[in-house]
């Protein structure tokens, strides 16, 4: 079948329980309860304390087929998931399903793991590294389900991604199980990814290499959550849990980019009090934020929040009073980590609270600007930030289409060329982002704005902005690049997108060896 | 006078393919495609053919096309039988001493030029004592200069002189680039701001720069173009007072009075022609729709 978008979907896929067709960004409503998790009695006597990973797995007792979810707070610094699979693995478990919200590099032995059936499905938001060429190459028989950080909050809520047993990541933890983030030589600040699981999963692990004494404040994920608590040597590196100072660029055509972006905002009427923002950590993305700060400073502007992935320089804006609040589902650096410890309006929230479009409400919704990539992005606004110029996956939604859907205004920042392929094509090879969420698009060398919105177009042309169609840009890019090739792919698919309400957006394809 | 806008010059390094691809988004007046201090003595060959193949294929927009070539006595013919056919509209020539270095340029731009091509124009880089000497000579040598650029770093290590941000050492050079251009009724543009970081720092040395009567200024980073356009901007009041002035004068002219003032103060014709140059300058930025 032809999904709203056209694109052609199975009417079977493996590991998708029903699959359903995306419909418009806004035209699949929910009807279900939310899912009922164990529920648990501990006595006064009871300790929590387990000696190591294999116990843990005895005593819940872990099975074969069973689903273990984990988040990314760690990121390319993560030693939990490995750690617990060589676990799974040693005690000879098999087909289990791994339920991570991002995959990094560091997760390579995952592919050892899949090849000796120990792990025989994977549910994630976003995958970089060995793992995702792997997949791309076939590695699992059954499709990767890939969800949006929103979506993958409401899958677990609404019982469509049951997770068995959470073994979450705790930089610190008490012997009761109370976990936050900011303490331990593995902090990481927000566990917002983590909410979930630890609301929804049956069994509860923490995993810690950090101790303190019992009550750990303040706490993040509550005891009342959590069955088990493991002291390990060491979760993590931290080199590679946080970066140092989040950079602006020096890019001079970033800078470009990200200027035009700033005055695009301006130029909709956005910046005034009240203003409220999300832009991801890098390159052009944080260079805008610069460019609103001095609109900001210039007027006298007081934003209400800052939402997402937090940086040291969000941090900054909120200290030096120009936004009133932070909602951090994650953060980058030790500034973003010292700010949730210490100050009352940095506000750490979960993943459905920051994105999932079935509940009561989610913060992206109150979004008036999001500023957003993209590897890809068609005539008709379609985005890609899955699937890399050789169709290998290389990325995922994560946030991106939860925003895009929320904000009133969302932006894509792009060059125009990357590297030598033009960045707009006539149909991206995977959709992560509808094009009907998607607003402006800004190159260096024009915006481009949904012909939807034609109050944005006449606002930007008064303000002089090099306004342009998005087909002329394209041939500009082309003129200058030349057309590229069609990439072929296989016929297996590994990888399906499901858009945040959980319908099928798309399929990913074997790449061609 | 030649009144092409030339507020902003970027020199853009000519071994870049990226930069020299992306040159023509940054709307500056003016960019610099540069073989001299940009690339090393190994890559100019390799540079010469990448801004050949630039100059024929990339869209500069609104950018006027410039070529900084190498000294008179290093590469500067290859350079010029390079570049010149693929229809620069100036060339940037560096170390410029005596009028008949500047000769010497014309020979070899004229020689290159296919028949029916728009005559190629020349910037003059004094960056020598001895240039700023002679700098209004080099102005008048030949209807193809537009423009004296100073080039304080050369210059000063000329002197014996330290370069300092706040350019006490570089004055001097400065008055007389600025005085030789209007004399020979060319274009005068200052030496580079070389902090690309410090953006407090480029403003108030443009401010000063156009204080002193350049015209413009060299830029060695994009994101020194809109500060610098800004300053060189005619402001509100500048076109105000301008369009009064030509105002003052028509109406004198009507009343068939040689005289005119405005405000009690006369008009003469010095003050007609900068008044004329500012809205000329609004014009060609969108400021303002005709020059009234």
């Amino acid at each position: 079948m032809k999904n709203a978008l056209g694109r052609e979907i199975p009417e079977k896929i493996g590991g998708v329980a029903e699959v359903k067709a995306f419909a418009g960004a806004f035209k699949t409503s929910p009807s279900m309860s939310r899912r009922a998790p164990k529920v648990k009695s501990v006595r006064p006597t009871d300790s929590k304390m387990v000696d190591n990973l294999a116990d843990v797995f005895a005593k819940i007792p872990v099975k074969d087929g069973m689903t273990l979810s984990f988040h990314h707070h760690f990121r390319n610094g993560d030693g939990v998931v490995n750690m617990v699979l060589a676990t799974a693995a040693k005690l000879g478990l098999k087909n289990l399903k791994v339920a991570l919200s991002s995959v990094f590099p560091v997760h390579e032995p995952l592919i050892e793991h899949a090849k000796n059936g120990v792990v025989t499905a994977l549910d994630t938001n976003y995958m970089s590294g060995p793992v995702a060429e792997a997949v791309s190459r076939g590695l699992f028989d059954t499709p990767v389900v890939m969800r949006t950080h929103g979506g993958r909050g409401r899958a677990i809520e609404c019982g469509q991604l049951q997770i068995d047993v959470a073994f979450i990541a705790a930089p610190a933890a008490d012997e009761y199980g109370n976990i936050n983030g900011v303490e331990g030589p593995a902090a990481c600040g927000s566990l917002g990814y983590a909410f979930p699981d630890a609301q929804y999963a049956d069994y509860v692990v923490a995993v810690t290499d950090y101790m303190v004494e019992y009550p750990l404040s303040p706490v993040s994920i509550p005891q009342t959550r959590v069955d088990y608590v493991v002291k390990v040597d060491c979760v993590g590196d931290p080199n590679g849990i946080v970066s140092g100072t989040t950079r602006i660029t020096t890019d001079p055509v970033g800078l470009k980019i990200a200027e035009h972006t700033a005055k695009v905002i301006q130029a909709a009427g956005l910046i005034k009090n009240g203003f409220s923002f999300q832009t991801g950590a890098g390159g052009a993305s944080l260079a805008t934020a610069a460019f609103v700060r001095k609109m900001m400073e210039k007027d006298d502007i007081t934003g209400s929040f800052a939402l997402g992935g937090i940086t040291g320089y969000m941090v900054e804006m909120l200290e030096k009073g120009l936004f009133k609040k932070l909602m951090d589902v994650q953060g980058f650096d030790l500034e973003a980590i010292h700010s949730i410890a210490t100050n009352p309006n940095h506000l750490e929230i979960g993943a459905d609270f920051y994105a999932s479009p079935f509940n009561a409400g989610c913060a992206v919704n109150r979004l008036d600007v999001v500023i957003l990539g993209a590897t890809e992005i068609d005539t008709d606004f379609n985005v890609n930030v899955v699937t890399g110029s050789d169709g290998v996956i290389m990325g995922g939604s994560g946030g991106h289409a939860d925003a895009a859907a929320g904000a009133k205004v969302t932006i894509i920042v792009a060059n125009l060329l990357r590297g030598r392929l033009p960045i707009i094509v006539d149909k991206v090879l995977t959709v992560t982002t509808p094009g009907e969420t998607i607003d402006v698009l800004v190159t260096e060398r024009g915006i481009a704005i949904n012909p939807r919105r034609t109050d944005l177009k006449e606002k930007l042309l008064a303000a002089g902005l090099p306004v342009k169609d998005i087909i002329d840009l394209k041939e500009l890019a082309e003129q200058i690049a030349g057309v590229p090739k069609q990439i072929k792919t296989g016929e297996k698919i590994v990888a399906v997108v499901e858009y945040r309400d959980g319908t099928i957006i798309d399929v990913v394809r074997q790449v061609e060896i | 006078m030649d009144l092409k806008l030339r507020r902003s010059m970027l020199f853009v390094p000519g071994n870049n393919p990226a930069m020299l691809q992306d040159g023509g988004v940054f709307g500056a007046d003016s960019i610099i495609l540069d073989l001299e201090d940009a690339v090393a003595p190994t890559e100019k060959d390799a540079a010469r053919f990448l801004i050949a193949h630039a100059l024929r294929t990339v869209d500069y927009g609104c950018s006027e096309k410039v070529v900084r070539i190498n000294p008179l006595d290093t590469f500067a013919a290859q350079d010029i039988k390079a570049i010149v056919p693929c229809r620069p509209d100036a060339i940037l020539v560096p170390k410029v001493e005596s009028v008949a270095d500047i000769h010497a340029a014309v020979k070899m731009i004229a020689a290159a030029e296919l028949p029916n091509q728009t005559p190629v124009k020349i910037i003059a880089l004094l960056e020598t004592p001895r240039g700023i000497i002679e700098a209004y000579n080099i102005a008048m040598a030949d209807p193809r200069v537009v423009a004296l650029a100073l080039g304080a770093e050369d210059y000063t290590a000329g002197l014996g002189a330290i370069r300092t941000k706040e350019g006490t050492e570089i004055f001097t050079a400065r008055t007389i680039v600025v005085n030789a251009a209007a004399a020979a009724d060319v274009q005068s543009i200052d030496t580079p701001y070389t902090d690309a970081n410090d953006d407090e720092g480029v403003l108030v040395d443009t401010k000063f720069a156009k204080h002193l009567g350049f015209k413009g200024k060299l830029a060695i980073n994009p994101r020194q173009i809109e500060i610098i356009h800004t300053v060189f901007n005619p402001t509100i009041s500048d076109i105000d007072w301008a369009q009064q002035v030509i105002h003052a004068i028509g109406k004198a002219q009507a009343e068939g009075s040689g005289v005119a003032s405005l405000n009690g103060k006369m008009v003469d014709l010095p003050i007609v022609n900068r008044a004329k140059r500012i809205l000329h300058l609004a014009q060609l930025l969108g400021l303002i729709e005709e020059a009234k």
